[in-house]
C-alpha cells in the first residue's frame, strides 16, 4: 500500500531547497533566521513520520514545532531577492506560449482528482493501492511532479534551480502563514485534549432546545460567520465553531454528514470575510489600491451578496448533509 | 469551564490582529495548562498533532510549478485573454470575470486574478472604460461603484471557486483537523465536492447583482 509518507518527504525536501536558497542570498539581512524556519519545518515533515508511527519522539517534534512558532513570532521567514523574469520578458514570453502556459496547471487538478477517483478503487489483491483517506494527498504529491516535469519540457527549462527559486519567491510573500493552517489544525487536538469541546457542548446543550437540527445548523453557520467577521479569518473560526457545535452536535447527536457539513460551514465563514475590515487583505487594500474615497466601497459592494449566500449555506447544509 | 479561556485566546489574539502563529501556540499551551497537562505532555501535544496534520501544508508543493508559470508569463497571458471582453456592458464584463475568477480558482490558478494583479491594472479601467462608452464621463460616485464593484468580483468569485481546488489551505485544515481530532479519514476530494452547491448560489447571487450595475449607473448618470 502507497501511503502519503513520500509527499511529505517531497514537501520536506522542498522546505530544504528553500532553506538553502535563503540562506545563501547575501542580500537578505535576515537570511539566517528565515533558513533556520525552513530547515526546521524540513525536520518536523520528515521526523513526523517516526512520530506517526510511534518510533520516534512526540517531544522532540513538539520542541521543533514550538521553535518555529518563536521564529514565526519574529516575524521570520522574510522575503528574499527575487530572481525572476521582468515585466518585459514575461510579455514576449506569453505571446510565444499563448494558452500553453496554462496545461502544466491544468494537470495538477486532473492528476489529483485521477488519484482521488479512479485509484482511490484500486484494490490488487484485496488490499487498497492507496492508502484509504489520503488518496487526493497522495494524487496532489503526483501531480505537483508531473505538472513540473511537463512545464520544465514545455519551457525547454533544462535547470532544476530554476523552479525551486520560484518557490521561494511565492513562499516568501506567503511567510509564516503558510503554515498557519496546520498550526490551527494542530491547536484543535491541543482542545480536544482539554475538553474545549466537551465544555462548549454543554453549554449549547443547555442553551439550544434538544433536538431541533434546523435550529443547530444555523448555529454552526452564522458562528462560523460571526466568529470570522471578529477575527478576520475563516481558518481561525473552523476550529472554534467545530469543536463547540459543528462535531458535538451536528455530526454526533445528528449524524450528519461529515465532508458536507464542514465544507459548507467553513463557506459560511468565507460569508463573514466578505463583510469584515478585519480581513484587511481583501476588503480594505483593494479599497487603497484602488484610491477609493470610501474605504468600506468594496465590503458594501459584498454585503447583499453575503447575506442572502449565508442563507443559502444554511439551506444547502440542512438539505444536503442530513 | 475554565478551558474556554484558551478559545477566548484564540478569539482576543485574532481580533487584536497579534501574530497569529503566536495567538494560536499560546491558546494551545493555555488550554493544556487549564486542563491539567503537564508541560511535557503539552509538548507532545503539539508534535503528535503537527505530524498528524502535515497533510494541511502539502498545498505548498505546488508552488514551484506555480512559480514557473509566473516566469514564463501566466499573468500576462490572463490578461490578453481578459482583455478580449472589453466589448461588453461594465456589468456584463465583471460577471464575465466573475465566473474566470471562479472557474479559474476552482482549477487552482489562483495566481491569474488578484487586486493588485488584475483588478488594478485591467478589471477597473477596462470597466470604467466600457461605463464611459455607454454613459458618457462619469461622476465620482458612479466611478467609485464600479471599482467597488470590481474589487467584490474578485473576492467573491476567489472565495467560492478555491474550496472547490483540492490543494487548498481551508480544504485541507478541514480533513486535517478533523481527522487528527477526531480521528475521522475525510478524503479532501469528496470536501472540495461539497464546495459546489455554495460556489453556483455565488455565481447566481453575485452575477446577478453585477448585471444590475448597469441599471444602477443608469440611474447615478440620470440623478
Amino acid at each position: 500500500m502507497i501511503t502519503a509518507e513520500f509527499v511529505y518527504w517531497l514537501v520536506a525536501a522542498l522546505f530544504v531547497a528553500v532553506a538553502v536558497i535563503r540562506a545563501v542570498d547575501r542580500t537578505d539581512t535576515r537570511r539566517f533566521g528565515s533558513a533556520a524556519f525552513w530547515a526546521l519545518l524540513a525536520f518536523c515533515f520528515v521526523y513526523g513520520t517516526y512520530v506517526v508511527d510511534k518510533s520516534g519522539s512526540a517531544f522532540v517534534e513538539g520542541l521543533a514545532v514550538l521553535a518555529v512558532a518563536v521564529l514565526a513570532g519574529f516575524g521570520f521567514p522574510g522575503r528574499g531577492t527575487a530572481l525572476t523574469t521582468d515585466e518585459p520578458t514575461r510579455e514576449r514570453l506569453a505571446q510565444r506560449y499563448v494558452n500553453w502556459l496554462f496545461l502544466p496547471a491544468l494537470l495538477i487538478p486532473l492528476v489529483a482528482v485521477v488519484f482521488g477517483s479512479v485509484l482511490k478503487n484500486v484494490k490488487p489483491g484485496g488490499t487498497p493501492l492507496l492508502e484509504v483517506g489520503s488518496e487526493t494527498v497522495i494524487g496532489l504529491g503526483v501531480a505537483a511532479v508531473v505538472a513540473l516535469v511537463v512545464g520544465m519540457a514545455l519551457f525547454r527549462e533544462p535547470n532544476p534551480m530554476v523552479p525551486l527559486r520560484e518557490g521561494d519567491r511565492l513562499l516568501g510573500h506567503i511567510g509564516w502563514a503558510a503554515i498557519l493552517p496546520q498550526f490551527l489544525a494542530t491547536l484543535g487536538l491541543l482542545f480536544t485534549a482539554a475538553g474545549v469541546g466537551t465544555a462548549v457542548g454543554k453549554i449549547t446543550d443547555s442553551v439550544l432546545p434538544h433536538g431541533l437540527l434546523l435550529l443547530a445548523v444555523v448555529v454552526y453557520c452564522l458562528g462560523m460567520a460571526l466568529f470570522t467577521i471578529i477575527m478576520g479569518n475563516a481558518f481561525a473560526a473552523f476550529p472554534v465553531m467545530t469543536a463547540a457545535v459543528g462535531w458535538p452536535l451536528l455530526i454526533e447527536q445528528f449524524h450528519g454528514n461529515p465532508p458536507a457539513v464542514f465544507a459548507i460551514g467553513m463557506l459560511a465563514g468565507f460569508c463573514g470575510t466578505l463583510v469584515t475590515p478585519m480581513a484587511a487583505n481583501f476588503n480594505l487594500v483593494p479599497a487603497a489600491l484602488l484610491e477609493l474615497t470610501d474605504t468600506y466601497g468594496p465590503i458594501k459592494a459584498q454585503l447583499p451578496t453575503a447575506v442572502p449566500l449565508l442563507a443559502c449555506n444554511i439551506v444547502l447544509m440542512y438539505v444536503l448533509a442530513f | 469551564m475554565w478551558v474556554l479561556v484558551a478559545v477566548a485566546v484564540v478569539v482576543v489574539g485574532f481580533a487584536l490582529r497579534l501574530n497569529s502563529m503566536l495567538v494560536v501556540t499560546v491558546a494551545g499551551i493555555a488550554a493544556g495548562l487549564i486542563a491539567g497537562l503537564s508541560p511535557v505532555k503539552i509538548v507532545d501535544a503539539f508534535g503528535t498533532g503537527f505530524a498528524g496534520s502535515r497533510s494541511v501544508t502539502v498545498f505548498i508543493f505546488v508552488l514551484p510549478v506555480i512559480g514557473l508559470i509566473e516566469r514564463y508569463g501566466l499573468q500576462h497571458r490572463a490578461r490578453t485573454l481578459i482583455t478580449r471582453l472589453s466589448a461588453l456592458t461594465p456589468g456584463r464584463l465583471l460577471a464575465a470575470y466573475l465566473l474566470i475568477r471562479q472557474v479559474t480558482a476552482a482549477l487552482g490558478l489562483l495566481a491569474i486574478g488578484g487586486h493588485a494583479q488584475a483588478i488594478r491594472p485591467i478589471v477597473a479601467p477596462m470597466s470604467e472604460a466600457a461605463a464611459e462608452r455607454r454613459h458618457g464621463d462619469l461622476s465620482r460616485p458612479a466611478r467609485e461603484r464600479i471599482r467597488s464593484y470590481a474589487a467584490s468580483a474578485d473576492n467573491v468569485g476567489a472565495f467560492f471557486g478555491e474550496d472547490i481546488f483540492v490543494a487548498v489551505g481551508s480544504i485541507l485544515l478541514i480533513t486535517g483537523f478533523v481527522d487528527t481530532t477526531y480521528g475521522l479519514k475525510l478524503d479532501a476530494l469528496d470536501v472540495a465536492l461539497w464546495a459546489i452547491p455554495t460556489a453556483v448560489c455565488a455565481f447566481v447571487i453575485h452575477g446577478w447583482r453585477m448585471l444590475r450595475l448597469d441599471r444602477r449607473l443608469d440611474e447615478l448618470v440620470r440623478s
